[in-house]
């Protein structure tokens, strides 16, 4: 349907999956009686990476992320997961994923230590030259900040403890793939920042690739290598935020002082524009600033105009010129 | 040691801790000690009559009975509704994420609810002793036989309990599931023999655990002369083991296909509607 998944269908193709390869999703569909939920959704994630899912709700994110869990049958589509068709993985594939579920009420009676050292042993058997498994529990409760509450019952943990234990026991087999499903909800803005160092540090190992879904854009900005864009049942973007923001052509805002007076001017063409600008006035500019459209303006003109029905992809490389408001307001 | 091996050492350590928490818990304890007292006075107030063509206490025959009745309510009732609330608060989800969790989690219920069965039956049998003449707990062979129809019983109710406890999605409705219990030991002879019943009734009673299980108990605790009130006038070992083993055999067929197929269809969206269900609830 849109020339975007099939091109990086290409670039897969290209480059054929090897052990680096983690992730392999080819038109992937999934269908519940006559709705299509996923229509065709291909993408692909290399050792190391960190993916962000962005969509709006009901784009199929979970349903996604659920199948290559392991936890939802699909349609139809090719999907593997660390080289494994999750439909058909083993309890050895399933050591080497890490899941952080939205807690709710479970294991309320256990303490902290002890839970997170029981569902550790089950990984001991994993263990493998290159990668110790599980994660020693006293480390790992202070890497997720919950030192002070591990003789804490469950059940007694506030919001953002309990989603940190969710973190803990994603991360206690030492994974190689973690998905993360919307994993700041509910955080204040210190344990959000907290939530980001951990991630930064899990993936600077090199070692855990990870997919994670979320709705805060800031957030995918900071923590993901790429950028997916889900929308009606099929990836309609796939790149690094800035990719992003170069293929989808918004507007940059720029400002400057000229004569005493603050201008402000919007264009597609900001670098032309500026160029023009000295051109003109030459040393006559000052306190020029240029504001590239942030990804929060990427992702809804994306969306957008996927909702308004438009072929966003056929001018992938922002090519494609768009009238900009051009007339310079005076301040 | 192999994954199976140290999945089950964690099954096991997973149940006797569940167990202990299950025994530091104001509430378990509360419930339990409730329930027990229950029956014990209502044994008490039948102490003074007795079996109908016998000079022995109603009472004294009721309490093995009722041991009896406690394993097939530790086994079904127990079984059933921790599989409902596992599943609704996303307990199973949970395990079902780690490598041979399921396995884990299935072999720490059975310790679990094994145990939280056998102190139940000592909160009743041990005060019951002092309480009630005429037992018969001289005989080593009185004690073997306990623990075989014990034993037996559990294999053949908890399979049981987990397939029901696979089909309520909600630990509410499983509650439902006491009526038909109730109607159950109604029909077994657990309270009242079951010789007095219309032979009909009585067929039903037999086709059940409840019934074996409480003359199972009986014919360990009960002197032999009491196994002539009994159908057939006799203990019916052989007939105790070939139903219950009967029980036992189709729940562990059919158990853990069911199981499988309940474990399959949870995800993090099905734990999250139910979240938001119970939210609304609440609010």
């Amino acid at each position: 349907m849109t020339v975007v998944s099939e091109s990086a269908a290409s670039v897969l193709n290209a480059r054929p999956p090897d052990e680096n390869t983690v992730l392999d999703v080819r038109d992937l569909r999934m269908r519940y009686g006559t709705a299509d939920v996923l229509s065709g959704v291909t993408f692909g994630a290399r050792r190391g990476e960190v993916l962000a899912l962005l969509g709006p709700n009901g784009a199929g994110k979970t349903t996604t992320i659920e199948i290559l869990e392991g936890f939802r049958m699909r349609s139809a589509g090719h999907v593997e997961v660390l080289g494994v068709d999750p439909a058909h993985g083993d309890e050895r594939w399933r050591a080497r994923l890490g899941v952080v579920l939205q807690s709710w009420r479970d294991h309320a009676r256990w303490r902290v230590g002890e839970l997170l050292a029981h569902l550790a042993s089950y990984y001991v058997p994993y263990s493998t030259e290159r990668i110790r498994r599980p994660w020693d529990v006293d480390e790992l409760v202070s890497a997720v900040g919950l030192t002070e509450h591990v003789k804490k019952k469950v059940g007694q943990l506030s919001g953002g403890q309990r989603r940190r234990l969710d973190v803990a026991i994603g991360i206690v087999g030492r994974p190689e793939l973690l998905f993360l499903d919307e994993p700041t909800v509910g955080f204040d803005p210190e344990a959000r920042r907290e939530f980001h160092d951990l991630v930064h540090r899990l993936s600077d190992s090199g070692d855990t690739t990870i997919l994670l879904t979320t709705h805060d854009l800031d957030e995918a900005e900071k923590l993901a290598d790429r950028i997916l864009i889900l929308a009606g049942g099929s990836i309609i973007a796939d790149g690094s935020a800035d990719e992003l923001s170069r293929q989808m052509p918004t507007e940059a805002e720029v400002r400057w002082s000229h004569d005493g007076g603050r201008f402000v001017h919007t264009t597609v063409e900001a670098t032309r524009f500026v160029h023009e600008l000295f051109k003109q006035h030459g040393d006559a500019i000052s306190d020029l600033e240029v504001r590239r459209a942030s990804l929060e303006d990427t992702y809804m003109a994306l969306v957008r105009e996927h909702e308004a029905g438009r072929n966003v992809a056929a001018h992938p490389f922002g090519v494609q010129e768009r009238s900009g408001s051009d007339e310079v307001v005076a301040r | 040691m192999n994954a199976t091996s140290i999945a089950v050492r964690a099954g096991l350590k997973r149940g006797l801790l569940e167990l202990k928490q299950s025994l530091t818990s104001p509430q378990d304890i509360g419930s339990n000690l409730f329930f027990s007292a229950i029956l014990l006075v209502a044994m008490l107030f039948m102490r003074g009559s007795t079996v109908a063509g016998t000079n022995f206490s109603l009472g004294s025959m009721t309490l093995p009975s009722v041991l009896g009745m406690g394993v097939a309510s530790g086994g079904l009732m127990t079984v059933t509704q921790l599989l409902a609330i596992d599943r609704d608060d996303g307990t199973l989800l949970r395990v079902k994420a780690i490598p041979n969790g399921m396995l884990g989690y299935l072999i720490g219920k059975i310790v679990r609810v094994s145990g939280m069965t056998l102190i139940a039956q000592a909160i009743v049998l041990i005060p019951g002793l002092f309480i009630f003449d005429g037992l018969a707990t001289g005989s080593l062979g009185s004690w073997v036989t306990l623990a075989w129809v014990l034993l037996l019983g559990l294999v053949a109710t908890m399979p049981i309990g987990a397939i029901t406890g696979s089909l309520f999605s909600n630990p509410r409705s499983s509650g439902l599931l006491m009526l038909p219990i109730m109607g159950l030991t109604a029909t077994s002879g657990i309270f009242y023999p079951i010789t007095q019943f219309p032979e009909w009734l009585q067929w039903i009673g037999q086709a059940f655990p409840i019934y074996w299980l409480g003359l199972g108990m009986r014919s360990a605790l009960l002197p032999d002369t009491m196994a002539a009130v009994e159908i057939g006038g006799s203990w019916r070992h052989l007939e105790t083991v070939g139903v219950l083993g009967a029980w036992a055999v189709a729940g562990l067929v059919v158990a853990p296909m069911v199981l499988r197929r309940m474990a399959r269809r949870e995800s993090g969206s099905k734990v999250a509607a139910r979240r938001e269900k119970a939210m609304q609830r609440l609010s």
